[in-house]
């Protein structure tokens, strides 16, 4: 077994184990918590493949940005497991059928998946050069699209802010 | 392929990374004597002279008052939390110094000893990365004291680092625009010397603007006055520190002056020239003494903006809530933002 193997296994394990409590916890502050290690364990993973690029980004923008926000929200709104509305049967239902849904989904992606790039060879994709150039270059107008699609979302966030 | 390292490099850095922690601890240290001693000249008073001559022993007292002191963990706080909170402070305030490059390379016996812990080939957005974690020590520490003034101050920091973390990230992309890199050892390689081709080599000439919207974000990141909204003493107690006593409350105090010495360090790397100092090349001396010489040479710049965090802090009152956020969104973000556009059509025009 050489380290990789090992490094792998303990970030897969630690990654596992923080989704279950992100889900199993009481406290939604714990939640956040467990959501925030499961995001690091990820991130350790990219580095894994050498993409050092999408392992800091990730840190910065889910980690360091979005989590945040969502503490921040929470903490505001001081929710805890005593103020927690008991949820109906219906929504755990719903919840359980989602869930599933997105489960299929991803086992098709990874049924579907090219074998030859889970081949452990490192590979240089995901270094912020050649990943600009495959971004600025090929993917071009996607990119360009999926940021006009951010601005009418924010866009959208101030016109219901204002209402108020 | 990463993990495949000699000992000998191991042993190395192992060495390079307990110097720059036991430096960053010492200057931190330091920096506490330093700013008592300043807000003394500056409000005309003498500051501590009691402890050892001129008072210099001063930190060490400090510190051996806090370990002694009581260690109270309130009865209604989350334990396991009230605990992380400071400890991830100091965690996150540790980590920044691995990718900054405190120095050339020293040849010692055939052996070339780079003075950086890590060449990483995306070192800003690290900083970046480690940055915009350090909120989460004050927010979970101020969340899990189970006091009001600590939550209102844990929610104020949040809110105010995010704010000023996006003018932050704008300007750092108008200066990445111009080096092309993102390894903070190339750009500081990139500013070589002081003068050529007959301008100067320092970024800060070529990023004035985006220098100033840096430095005061870094003073809002660091939650240093007049940005410290978070511990204001007159409206919140002491912010998210409140509950906090011995050697935890002296983790969040210490964490500040090891980020303020951090933050003194990247400015002077990436606009200041890191190790470089003029006339460099002219000197005839041998490389490991240009090297020592430009460790000494980080460390004069990195003194002048721990100096300058002082001076702010005893001559500017504290901003307002409304002026800060007023401050960060209607005015740093609109300027970093005409800055990308100017430094992106000025490095068009000039290249062509």
């Amino acid at each position: 077994m050489n380290w990789q193997l090992i490094i792998f296994w303990i970030l897969a394990v630690i990654a596992l184990l923080c989704a279950i409590g992100v889900v199993t916890s009481r406290n939604p502050i714990n939640s956040v918590l467990f959501l925030i290690m499961t995001f690091f364990a990820i991130a350790g993973h990219y580095l894994l493949l050498n993409a050092q690029f999408l392992a800091v980004v990730h840190i910065i923008v889910y980690a360091g940005a979005i989590m945040v926000l969502f503490l921040f929200v929470i903490m505001l709104m001081n929710m805890n497991a005593e103020t927690e509305p008991q949820k109906s049967q219906l929504v755990r239902f719903a919840g359980v059928i989602s869930g599933g849904i997105l489960l299929i989904v991803v086992l098709a992606a990874l049924k579907k998946a090219d074998p030859a790039l889970m081949s452990g060879k490192s590979s240089d994709i995901g270094l912020i050069s050649n990943l600009g150039q495959v971004l600025f270059h090929e993917f071009i107008v996607p990119f360009e699209l999926s940021s006009v699609l951010f601005l009418s979302a924010m866009v959208g966030a101030v016109l219901i802010g204002k209402k108020n | 392929m990463i993990l495949q390292i000699g000992t000998y490099l191991l042993v190395e850095k192992f060495i390079l990374i307990s110097i720059v922690l036991a430096i960053s601890l010492l200057v931190a240290m330091y920096s506490t004597y330093a700013e008592r001693k300043v807000a003394a000249v500056i409000q005309d008073r003498r500051g501590p002279n009691r402890a050892g001559p001129f008072g210099i022993l001063q930190p060490l007292a400090d510190g051996a008052k806090l370990f002694f002191k009581e260690e109270i963990i309130p009865s209604h706080s989350t334990r396991f939390l009230f605990i992380l909170g400071p400890s991830l402070a100091m965690l996150t305030a540790c980590m920044t110094g691995a990718v900054i490059p405190w120095g050339d390379s020293l040849h010692l016996g055939g052996h070339v000893v780079p003075l950086q812990v890590a060449d990483v080939n995306i070192g800003i957005l690290f900083i970046f990365g480690v940055v915009s974690l350090g909120v989460y020590g004050i927010m979970i520490g101020a969340w899990a004291s189970n006091n009001k003034f600590s939550l209102l101050g844990g929610i104020r920091a949040a809110s105010q680092i995010i704010s000023y973390e996006l003018a932050m990230g704008l300007s750092l992309i108008a200066l990445l625009m111009l080096t092309g890199s993102l390894s903070l050892n190339d750009i500081v390689r990139q500013q070589h010397g002081f003068w050529k081709n007959g301008y100067f080599t320092w970024n800060f000439f070529r990023q004035p603007i985006g220098f100033l919207i840096f430095l005061v974000c870094a003073f809002a990141e660091c939650n240093r006055t007049p940005f410290d909204l978070a511990e204001c003493e007159n409206e919140l107690v002491n912010g998210y520190h409140t509950e906090y006593s011995s050697m935890k409350l002296g983790f969040y105090l210490f964490a500040e002056y090891v980020n303020m010495f951090i933050s003194s360090a990247v400015m002077a790397t990436l606009f200041f020239g890191g190790f470089n100092f003029p006339f460099m090349d002219h000197l005839g001396l041998s490389a490991n003494w240009i090297t020592i010489l430009g460790v000494v040479a980080l460390f004069v710049k990195t003194g002048f903006f721990i100096f300058l965090f002082m001076w702010v802090r005893w001559t500017i009152p504290r901003f307002r809530y409304d002026q800060l956020m007023k401050l960060g969104w209607k005015m740093l973000i609109p300027l970093a933002l005409l800055n990308m556009v100017v430094t992106g059509g000025a490095a068009l025009f000039f290249n062509h």
